[in-house]
């Protein structure tokens, strides 16, 4: 108990012990209150008026003050206030309007002293005179406070806050002659007790009722005060003006707030509603709570320091009908369970990192930041006490500077700018991007591009060109270098693919594996197409067709081998290639209905591409004869991933918009979406606008195309008298003019309005045209010089 | 048109209210400024807003709240909140409001079947119809395991608390406006059920539409027995002077009770509500249930220091529905509350306060919620039988209002100081309700 001790020092003899602890009352407390000594403690509310004295380890039921068989309504506290200068005595506010005092000295069951039912309303508060032994103070709901003799029968005097209700009292802890008044319109009042004629200060504190206020033990001038807008805030009042010196942003209304004995900086605060939690806050860093208390199931009502020398005991009383004993070492430190580190990236890509001291310092390597010592300590405590600290009070603060040529981004702002994400078949945009890729000397984006476009094009249009590899690799098919291996439903390709194809195929770039494999009857559809050569290979399988027809096409090839090294300007002489979006499902739906899902290995004919597309293949074995698209599926989300995973989210986004619906349903919804979300944040920051909105656009999840449908309203002023327009575009509420008149022909303009950013005038677009075209002087003769560009 | 055989219908209605003469409307001066503003933002200016434009203060806060409620950003999709506005009208059997909020949710795009019925709506919106009924009829016995029911019973139709507050924020403001409209004999707008007719006018035979509020005028009769004003003001003068003599608890009990349970008559008969508003109705046998007399069982009783609207009730809509509504309903009770002329009947210069404040608490008292620190005695000296009539049926049963109760009370009073006796009665009642719901939320967060 070493910190036990030195509360023995703080105190003098009168030093108590204690642990955490509580009791059940038999009802909700509405107030509490000790006596000076801190061995007793007063619980009151609508249907309990108790003593308990505090032992070591629990509270004990002293004294019953509610007596009588039908207590009377003046037993309905609403507040509760022992004493700080007699013993005996106590004061209460009752809810009917009556303020009653107790004199536990007197022998009788019945403790009642004296009653006065001088106020109309329910009493929100009773205050007794720190020093003065008579004198009792308090505040009601009817909007006045009286200040009572006690050895008189009546209040010696009526202050009038000509205002609402008063929520809370407090006399100054030094000035003998202040105190403070809160009140439910947001306002607080100071008063001299001589002068009840009217306020000697006044000061709009919160916005709504103010629950609570507070004299600092020590320091005359300051006032915390606590209302329903969440708010602590802690003001000096010596100077002229009262000014806000600290502002605590809690989570809910303030009920309570109290300083904590010998410690400045430090208040406890609780709510009316909603959270049940006491928090021990530090003025100084309003942001987390220094301390919590979460005992309670149920709103505190009443909160007290046990002793007013005592920082480490508190106690408190809540509606679901306990009293705490709070031990401040108990307590939950929020500031614990915070995350220690910071980290922000500036404008030029500087990266600031902040962390514990400890932490840091061991990095040997760090160079000193220009900008002075990084290191500095948040604040210091006179008492390095390890429980009246937050957990670490300094912080390192690291910056790493960036290569600004290293890191540039232009590539990103090219790329987006380049890439094509619709509007052509799909594997145009295939090329077109990786060409785009390319030329910005990424060739492994750009290898990726291609490698799509031969997975996932439609088979119809394919032709592979080099049919002298084809026959040389027959032997080792299985294994080769097969990007896209599509099979092909019999009677629903070939007729869809008739339909698309617009005869450029040429049917000699066919390969065919010779002997065992089976084209499917698209024979004559290959014919009639041609020129679009490049294509990946395909194969089908089907047994209907006879394979002379095959084979006969099987060795004329004229293809140019050059070609296949550039396959993307290939491309090019091919035109209007159906972009065959076929889903996943879609295929495997049609390899089970397929007649062919027997698939035997003999029935493949694959078409492989020349060399050049060796370094990007998947040489990967064929498991099954038909590889339809979502047979690389798998792969590709991997590859998507992996581009995400690497910090090139604009790759993985640009993917799946050109993929669609093939890839779509493979990668989960929340993914895509927190990847568009990525790509379209980092656009905007390169103030990419117009790419960014193609994107939302495209995009097909529900979450980010709803981010183009939001604030699409535009605010503006009436131009006569300058107020904001809420109703209508063109007629003002305030001044009933129409604000938005076209200056050329005068009439209301309902559309599009054009105006001038020097002189404010403007009208119908067309009208200013036209007006400015043969006039360089605003329409509305207000001699600016207006332009129209 | 006529030439082509296209009937034109003939407006019915004479004025917005059958109670209260159309000059003495526009005789009382309406504020401009404030019908402009309501023109422009609803496109017409309905029989409510120029009722209540008697007390253009009042109106304004009003119909910014009805705007937050039913416009500005909010957790419940636009065609919902009319719905369940209608939902809500439709308990007090008021055709008025279930016809304008129709009008509003088909607006909204909201799905026209909804309107058949309640079989037509999904679930989630269904489950809303116990809260509906309590709220409306007995909002004492809502508990919170109302609100657990609908706050967590799994799968789609859960309700959030956001989306509960700020519905159960739209019933209560639809069933207090339907005291009001029934209270101030709103007739119904040209164009709904009831407020047009294709026949020509007949100047021997006036024009009545079965829907407007019965049109008995029980003023002849009425020669003598109301409470003269003057009496009135002494009493005033004197409660509010009077020490307080101390009372015992069961004496104020007593006070309160009495008041509370006290019989009086409501029951008049209407004709069967239109079809529109009867189809969404559920149970419609359930409503207001008098207290019983002290002593069988001790009906609940709230106490308003446990749980006030300024403490409580405002913290916890503020923290569940976006900024605005709370404050609004809040600046809404402040206006009604401290709204005065300083006048009664024909004399001016009278502080009004405690006839106001024993009218609310009277209605308060109705919902069984009690001041302690109010002496229900003076609501007996203050309030004369025939107000309390007034009152009682206008917050319990509002569709019972007839032309009769309505003039019955404050004979010598004005017709907008009676129109500010409704203001009272709406908003307290809305209050209430609130209270009592809060109240249940608070318990089931907890």
């Amino acid at each position: 108990m070493e910190k036990m001790s030195r509360v023995t020092t703080a105190l003098g003899s009168s030093a108590f012990s204690g642990r955490t602890m509580f009791c059940h009352l038999d009802a909700p407390a509405n107030a509490i209150s000790v006596c000076r000594d801190a061995t007793q403690v007063v619980v009151a509310g609508r249907n309990i008026f108790k003593i308990y004295t505090l032992e070591e380890e629990q509270f004990v039921e002293k004294l019953n003050l509610r007596v009588g068989r039908k207590p009377s309504l003046n037993f309905s506290c609403a507040d509760v206030m022992w004493h700080q200068m007699e013993e005996n005595l106590l004061a209460t506010a009752a809810t009917n309007g009556a303020v009653v005092t107790w004199n536990l000295g007197k022998p009788s069951r019945n403790k009642q002293d004296q009653l006065f039912t001088e106020h109309k309303r329910t009493v929100n508060k009773v205050c007794f005179h720190p020093t003065e032994v008579y004198m009792l103070l308090s505040g009601s709901q009817d909007g006045f406070m009286k200040c009572f003799d006690l050895r008189k029968k009546e209040s010696v005097s009526t202050f009038s806050g000509q205002s609402e209700s008063v929520r809370d009292v407090q006399f100054s802890m030094k000035d003998y002659f202040t105190f403070a008044a809160s009140f439910e319109n947001g306002n607080v009042q100071l008063w001299d007790i001589r002068r009840p004629d009217r306020y000697e200060r006044m000061f709009t504190a919160h916005t709504g009722p103010v629950f609570c206020c507070d004299w600092h033990p020590d320091d005359r001038g300051w006032l915390a005060t606590g209302g329903r807008d969440k708010m602590v805030k802690v003001w000096d009042m010596t100077t002229n003006r009262a000014k806000e010196i600290h502002c605590v942003q809690t989570i809910a209304s303030v009920a309570r707030v109290k300083w904590r004995p010998e410690r400045k900086w430090h208040l406890a605060t609780c709510s009316m509603m909603v959270d049940h939690n006491i928090y021990v806050w530090d003025i100084r860093r309003p942001f987390i709570p220094f301390a919590t208390f979460e005992e309670h199931k149920d709103v505190t009502t009443g909160i007290v320091w046990r002793h007013q020398h005592d920082p480490y005991f508190l106690l408190s009383g809540s509606k679901d009908s306990t009293l705490y004993q709070h031990m401040f070492k108990d307590a939950s430190r929020p500031v614990d369970k915070a995350n220690p580190e910071g980290l922000c990236f500036g404008l030029f890509g500087d990266l600031a990192f902040a962390a514990k001291e400890s932490l840091i310092s061991s990095d040997a390597n760090r160079k000193p930041y220009p900008g002075g010592d990084r290191r500095y300590p948040i604040f210091f405590f006179k008492k390095p006490d390890p429980t009246e600290q937050f957990a670490h009070v300094s912080s390192a603060l690291s910056v790493f500077e960036t290569d600004l040529d290293s890191n540039r981004m232009d590539w990103f702002v090219k790329t987006a700018r380049l890439y094509l994400l619709s509007g052509k078949p799909f594997a145009e945009l295939c090329d077109h991007n990786a060409k785009v890729a390319r030329e910005l000397n990424r060739p492994q984006v750009s290898t990726t591009w291609t490698m799509l476009r031969i997975m996932f094009s439609d088979p119809a249009n394919l032709t592979t060109p080099g049919p002298n590899h084809n026959i040389s690799k027959l032997g080792t098919l299985p294994l080769m270098n097969s990007f896209s291996m599509k099979e092909m439903g019999s009677g629903m390709g070939s007729e869809s693919r008739l339909e698309r194809s617009k005869g450029e195929s040429r049917q000699d770039n066919i390969h065919l594996e010779p002997g065992n494999s089976h084209i499917s009857n698209n024979n004559d559809e290959n014919e009639e197409t041609e020129g679009s050569e490049g294509q990946a290979e395909y194969m089908f399988g089907d047994a209907e067709l006879d394979d002379d027809d095959l084979y006969s096409m099987e060795h004329d090839n004229q293809t140019e081998e050059q070609e296949y090294i550039l396959p993307q300007e290939a491309f090019q002489l091919r035109h209007e290639i159906m972009d065959n979006p076929s889903a996943p499902e879609h295929l495997q739906q049609d390899k089970a209905d397929s007649p062919h899902v027997s698939g035997n290995e003999a029935e493949v004919m694959c078409l492989t591409p020349i060399e050049s597309f060796s370094l990007i293949s998947i040489s990967q074995p064929l498991f099954s004869p038909h590889l339809p698209a979502s047979f690389f599926c798998p792969v590709v989300r991997e590859m998507l991933s992996y581009y995400a995973e690497q910090g090139d989210v604009q790759m993985a986004v640009s993917v799946l918009i050109v993929l669609g619906d093939r890839i779509r349903k493979e990668i989960d919804d929340l993914t895509q979406e927190h990847w568009y979300m990525s790509y379209i944040d980092l656009l905007q920051r390169f103030e990419l606008w117009n790419v960014s909105n193609e994107v939302i656009k495209l995009s097909t999840c529900s979450a980010i195309t709803c981010l183009n449908q939001a604030s699409t309203t535009l605010h503006i002023n009436c131009s006569n008298c300058k107020r904001p327009m809420s109703n209508k575009g063109w007629i003002c509420d305030r001044c009933h003019q129409c604000a938005s008149v076209c200056a050329v022909c005068h009439h209301v303009v309902k559309g599009l309005f054009v105006w001038c950013q020097g002189c404010s005038h403007g009208g119908h677009l067309e009208h200013m045209m036209n007006w400015l075209k043969s006039s360089s002087h605003c329409p509305a003769g207000c001699g600016h010089l207006c332009e129209y560009t | 048109m006529t030439e082509r055989g296209v009937e034109i219908p003939r407006a019915l209605a004479l004025g917005p209210s059958a109670f209260i003469p159309a000059k003495e409307m526009l005789k009382e001066g309406p504020d401009q400024d404030v019908l402009l503003e309501a023109f422009l933002s609803l496109g017409r200016v309905d029989h409510i807003t120029m009722v209540m434009a008697m007390h253009p203060s009042y109106l304004s806060c009003f119909l910014r709240t009805q705007h937050a409620l039913l416009e500005l950003d909010g957790p419940l999709p636009r065609p919902w909140r009319h719905y369940i506005a209608v939902m809500a009208a439709a308990r007090h059997q008021c055709s008025y409001l279930v016809q304008q909020h129709s009008a509003g949710f088909l607006e909204v795009g909201g799905e026209e079947s909804w309107l058949g019925g309640l079989e037509f709506v999904p679930t989630k919106l269904r489950s809303l119809q116990t809260l509906n009924k309590l709220l409306a009829h007995r909002p004492w016995l809502i508990t919170q395991q109302h609100i657990q029911e609908l706050v967590c019973p799994g799968a789609e139709s859960r309700w959030s608390l956001a989306e509960l507050i700020h519905a159960v924020v739209l019933m209560a403001h639809a069933h207090s406006l339907s005291s009001f409209v029934w209270g101030c004999g709103l007739n119904p707008e040209p164009d709904h059920i009831g407020g047009y007719t294709f026949y020509p006018p007949s100047p021997s035979n006036l024009p009545r539409s079965p829907h407007s509020p019965a049109h008995e005028d029980g003023r002849q009769e009425l020669a003598d027995g109301g409470m003269e004003v003057e009496v009135l003001m002494k009493r005033m003068v004197e409660l509010q002077q009077q020490q307080e003599e101390e009372c015992s608890q069961e004496e104020m009990l007593t006070r309160f009770e009495r008041e509370r349970s006290e019989s009086i008559p409501t029951a008049v008969v209407r004709g069967a509500p239109p079809d529109v508003v009867l189809r969404l109705v559920e149970d419609p046998e359930f409503i207001y249930e008098d207290f019983a007399p002290r002593g069988e069982q001790a009906p609940p009783t709230m106490r308003a220091q446990d749980y006030s609207w300024e403490d409580h009730g405002f913290s916890l809509v503020n923290r569940l529905l976006p900024d605005q509504v709370g404050q609004l309903l809040d600046e809404k009770f402040q206006v009604v509350s401290n709204l005065t002329y300083h006048r009664m009947a024909m004399h001016e210069g009278v502080d009004t306060h405690t006839l106001r404040k024993a009218l609310w608490n009277y209605i308060h008292c109705l919902y069984g919620i009690r001041y302690d620190d109010y002496d229900y005695g003076g609501v007996n000296v203050l309030l004369e039988r025939s107000l309390k009539v007034f009152v009682k049926t206008m917050a319990c049963h509002p569709e019972q209002t007839t032309a009769r109760i309505y003039h019955a009370f404050w004979r010598h009073f004005r017709h907008s100081e009676k129109v500010h006796a409704n203001l009272i009665v709406m908003e307290a009642r809305l209050q209430a309700a609130l209270l009592y719901t809060l109240r249940a939320i608070t318990h089931y967060m907890r």
